[in-house]
């Protein structure tokens, strides 16, 4: 009760400060406004966002353009010489384009081919558990949103703490080979093996990200009106084609979204493979995001010329899959609409 | 009890055949019940583990809870001995203290007649061992590593970082939602747009913006470039959409002026909407890990994440401390799980953010 | 105080013309009432005055004073909008005192004048809660006593009853009206309900398609509607047409043929009329009565009769198809299908020409 009555207390206190601070600023703002007018202070409304905004993503979003055109490991653009299409010219000098290893940057293809097959087996592998979590979650059972929050929690774990909760279980000491020697399996050097460390990476992010694209999906599931499952009923159609030609179909648009969403994000893959292995072993897990930061800023040889290139390319494909977004859920809007 | 099992594995109504398991049910039960394990086990061993000594972590197999071997003070030796059960040749046991070990054998005395020295077999004996939460993991790093520095480091860039957020996000959301004025349609596309634009597409170029804004080495530096989030700006103007604006010409006609509109009107009533994104903006604040990682280098400055990383990376790892200290960067967003989940779920099933 | 005058205002969004040359004076104290049908420009009309949006041209005045350039707060008006725009997040007493203190008024005065609104408006048992949680009548109160306490020049009320159900908004009108009479404050009242602007109004201000159709007393539109949309607007049920010929204009008055040939001289002379010309004749519904032996009236046939015990609502159509309704006074045993003759008294008929205009002098 008295706790209550200080909180309270306190938080009037603080309402105090704060409507006093306003007064204070509406002061000024007043005579600004009367200078503007009413819908002139819009733009004073905008302007600090709109002024963070222009520095931090737009002016950077140019001006990568004109750094991946320039050479040298100095910082400043001014400091920087033109070496026009030379960048991109040193990612694509390749022997063999079918062999990234016979490319003078041979690092970046292994990168991007790495992060091609992460991108493939992660969405399709994620997409997969989501939907059949996202139809679990949607039957009649007991105690559903507790079982929500069960495949949720790891999401807003942040990518250090999940790299390291599981480099703690795939060590070589860990868990899964204590539970691996006990059912009479070799322990395995889980992290320090390149396919295993791949394959790692793969469930780690999938583990980290599949109550997201669940909740999505779950929500798309429970907008299906249920009379037209009961209608189905009716018609004594089975589960099975209720499935394909129900559920699948009013789903589509927010499978969709899911996809290029979880596409995007794998792309971008990068803290809690890094944290787990740092790339290794050798570069079995280097992905772009990582190659990207490594060129830019981590490496003895530092070439923010080649990130911001190498950022660009990125940049091209992430762009392609916004655009299939749109262009597959406008096709989806056209035909229910139809 | 059979009437709780029976309540608690209830399967879907009348659409099911009659009585008895569909075979969808099983495995509904056993996705759910898989998925309970596999999502909390390898947090909760973690945390479990964050309290083991140092011997009891390199120890293989590990024990699921947190022991330690006890130990006795005996007359002549400085450290503690640890304590043991043997067997002994003639089939009793006894428990003796180990003083040394050679190879396969160990010298060991009876705690009560500490002159009389028994040889083992390792093999004949076994620790004697006691549940022990090893605090001292969580303690060390605060005292003697930088750590507690890290934790002011990640939440000050965390409050602060929100604040501001909601600040600036908030008052274009009003002039964007409030105001008809030319360019209202630019402005809402090039906010859309780049929600497509990530960090790791123009980290490049953005270090060399907040370099030559002095902001290298700065937790401003980490703050900054975070806080004009387009989606919070998104999210709160359609939430803004959906206050009458018969309310703002009420407030216009009561003489107050655009600012009070803001902040004594609209801001009351965007609450649900701000509480959404302030959630948002702690848990991406707290987690953010690649931009601190650009920025601070000085170690003074680093945040949790950046702290746990570097240390982590070390080639000699201290465990025992990565640990625990991976436990405390849990806490808050657990936290926020706990309290909060339901809520976060909400806005994401509508907005699709994250 | 309190007069407001508008000349020649127009209003634009884009190309589309909302309002155009609206010219009105509104006397001190007097209640006008704008009212049309939704789209009219009515709401458009009251936000110019209001100071809530620029007029595209024209000039606006209060007290003689030009306002086009004005803020709304610094118009000294107050408004009472349809949807109340209560803040959901404020008690009451703070709804109320708002405007009072963006005024900069000292607390003292603020409590008085709440207290004297609550006492006024019988909101005073409720000045600590939410709107939210008030229904919707107390609302409406509070709304008012909103506008009340800022003791404004003119007060603005924009369908403020058009929420109500139907038996709040009769002893709400009724409210309103008294309001009124107690504070002799100009009132400008938006409704698209012609019972409202009839029983409340000065003055009515009727508007259609952004422009002024007829300004005037209450009975005045009733009874000397000046065009056909005005005429059909004002009273309940609508006004029946049928189609006729000038016949001559007379002493004796307007010679009027109806389509069945019978010809009926409304005792007002038409000036300007021509023999022949084909004109629109008026009847309200409650003019017309079943015609006796020896009578004249036009004669129908009954689609439909609706006994609603004091009167009998017939519904009926003349051998060219044109349909009338009439509202009869007492019980009639009436049924489909009965073909009779309505009578009228010819001093009750208006004259309309073709562009719907009433013919001038009658």
């Amino acid at each position: 009760m008295k706790a209550n009555g200080l909180l309270s207390a306190s938080q009037s206190a603080l309402m105090a400060v704060v409507v006093r601070l306003m007064g204070i600023v509406d002061v000024p703002l007043r005579t600004l406004q009367r200078k503007t007018g009413q819908s002139g202070m819009a733009a004073f409304f905008l302007a600090p966002n709109m002024a963070i905004f222009a520095v931090f993503v737009l002016v950077p979003f140019v001006i990568n353009f004109v750094y991946s055109l320039t050479g040298g490991s100095a910082i400043f653009l001014s400091e920087r010489s033109f070496v026009g299409a030379q960048q991109y010219s040193e990612i694509f000098a390749c022997g063999n384009y079918l062999d990234p290893n016979s490319c003078k940057q041979d690092v970046f293809w292994i990168a991007a081919g790495n992060t091609a097959s992460f991108v493939v087996l992660q969405v399709s592998l994620m997409i997969v558990a989501a939907l059949i979590t996202a139809l679990i979650l949607n039957r009649e059972i007991i105690g559903r949103s507790f079982w929500r929050a069960v495949f949720f929690f790891p999401v807003l774990l942040s990518p250090v703490v999940t790299g390291l909760i599981w480099r703690w279980i795939f060590q070589r000491q860990g868990v899964l080979n204590a539970v691996m020697q006990s059912v009479g399996l070799e322990p395995h050097d889980w992290l320090t093996e390149r396919n295993s460390a791949f394959f790692a990476s793969i469930g780690v992010s999938i583990w980290a990200h599949v109550g997201f694209y669940t909740l999505i999906l779950l929500a798309g599931l429970q907008a299906i009106p249920k009379d037209l499952y009961e209608a189905a009923q009716m018609d004594g159609t089975s589960r099975q084609r209720v499935f394909w030609r129900i559920t699948l179909p009013l789903l589509m648009p927010n499978l969709i979204v899911v996809l290029v969403l979880a596409l995007i994000k794998a792309v971008q893959i990068f803290d809690e493979a890094f944290v787990l292995t740092h790339g290794g072993p050798g570069t079995s897990t280097m992905y772009l995001v990582q190659y990207i930061y490594e060129t830019g800023f981590a490496s003895e040889l530092r070439n923010p010329g080649l990130a911001a290139a190498a950022s660009i390319l990125m940049g091209a494909v992430l762009v392609v899959l916004t655009l299939a977004q749109m262009a597959a859920s406008r096709r989806n809007e056209k035909k229910g609409a139809r | 009890m059979a009437r709780a099992v029976e309540f608690v594995t209830r399967r879907r109504g009348a659409s099911g055949s009659g009585r008895g398991w569909h075979w969808t049910d099983v495995f509904t039960w056993g996705w759910l019940i898989g998925g309970l394990f596999i999502m909390f086990a390898p947090a909760g061993w973690l945390a479990l583990s964050s309290f083991k000594t140092p011997a009891a972590l390199s120890e293989f197999p590990p024990t699921l809870l947190p022991y330690v071997t006890e130990t006795v003070k005996i007359a002549g030796n400085d450290k503690p001995l640890p304590l043991y059960d043997v067997t002994l040749p003639d089939g009793k046991t006894a428990r003796l203290v180990e003083l040394r070990r050679v190879g396969i054998v160990a010298q060991m005395v009876d705690p009560a007649s500490p002159e009389t020295i028994v040889k083992v077999n390792i093999k004949d004996r076994k620790p004697v061992q006691k549940l022990h939460f090893e605090t001292s993991n969580y303690t060390e790093p605060f005292v003697h590593f930088d750590f507690l520095r890290y934790l002011w480091n990640s939440v000050f860039v965390t409050v602060t970082a929100t604040l501001i957020t909601l600040l600036v996000n908030s008052m274009a959301a009003f002039a964007l939602s409030k105001y008809q004025f030319r360019g209202q349609n630019a402005v809402l596309i090039v906010i859309v747009g780049t929600l497509m634009v990530p960090l790791a597409v123009i980290m490049v170029p953005l270090y060399s913006v907040v370099s030559s804004l002095g902001l290298l080495d700065t937790l401003w530096g980490v703050i900054l470039p975070t806080v004009a989030t387009p989606t919070g700006v998104f999210l709160l103007r359609q939430y803004m959409l959906t206050i009458p604006d018969e309310l703002i010409d009420a407030a216009r006609m009561d003489k107050a002026s655009e600012w009070q509109i803001y902040w004594r009107i609209v801001l009351p009533l965007s609450a649900p909407a701000l509480a959404v994104l302030a959630i948002f903006s702690v848990v991406w604040r707290w987690n953010d890990f690649l931009w601190p990682l650009i920025v601070l280098s000085r170690s003074s400055l680093y945040t949790l994440q950046v702290g746990l990383n570097v240390y982590s990376g070390q080639l000699n790892v201290q465990w025992h401390f990565i640990l625990a200290m991976t436990v405390v960067t849990m806490i808050p967003v657990v936290l926020v799980f706990v309290f909060l989940q339901r809520f976060i779920a909400r806005g994401i099933a509508t907005s699709g953010l994250k | 105080m309190g007069r407001i005058t508008l000349e020649k205002v127009t209003k634009s969004f884009g190309t589309i013309d909302v309002l155009h040359g609206i010219d009105l004076d509104i006397g001190e104290g007097e209640f006008v009432v704008f009212v049309g049908p939704s789209g009219c420009g009515k709401s458009t009309l009251l936000r110019q005055i209001a100071g809530l949006d620029r007029p595209t041209s024209g000039e606006i005045r209060i007290d003689g004073t030009l306002v086009n350039d004005v803020p709304a707060s610094d118009r000294g008006l107050a408004m009472v909008f349809q949807s109340y725009a209560l803040y959901p997040h404020m008690s009451v007493r703070q709804n109320l005192a708002f405007g009072l203190e963006n005024a900069r008024m000292p607390k003292m005065e603020i409590d008085a004048r709440i207290a004297e609104a609550a006492r006024m408006l019988e909101i005073g048992d409720y000045l600590e809660r939410r709107p939210g949680q008030l229904s919707g009548g107390q609302r409406q109160r509070v709304a008012i006593g909103r506008a009340i306490v800022r003791n404004p020049t003119a007060f603005l009320l924009d369908e403020p009853l058009s929420n109500l159900d139907a038996e709040l908004r009769i002893s709400m009108r009724a409210e309103l009206a008294a309001l009124h009479a107690r504070l002799k404050t100009t009132m400008i009242y938006v409704t698209h309900d012609q019972i409202e602007a009839m029983t409340l109004a000065d003055r009515i201000v009727v508007l259609r398609k952004g422009r002024v159709e007829q300004i005037g007393s209450p009975l005045e539109l009733y009874n000397r509607p000046a065009n056909r949309f005005v005429a059909g607007f004002i009273g309940a049920p609508s006004m029946n047409f049928l189609s006729g010929r000038i016949e001559g204009v007379t002493e004796a008055g307007t010679q009027v043929r109806l389509f069945d040939g019978e010809v009926v001289t409304v005792p007002r002379r038409a000036e300007t009329a021509q023999s022949g010309q084909d004109v629109s004749i008026g009847l309200r519904p409650q003019h017309m009565r079943v015609a006796q032996e020896g009578d004249s009236g036009v004669p129908v046939t009954i689609d439909m009769v609706e006994a609603l015990g004091s009167e009998t609502v017939v519904h009926a159509h003349a051998p060219t198809g044109e349909l009338l309704l009439a509202v009869l006074q007492g019980q009639h045993s009436l049924s489909r299908g009965d073909s009779l003759r309505f009578a009228f008294n010819p001093a009750d008929l208006h004259l309309f020409d073709k562009d719907g205009r009433r013919l001038a002098g009658t």
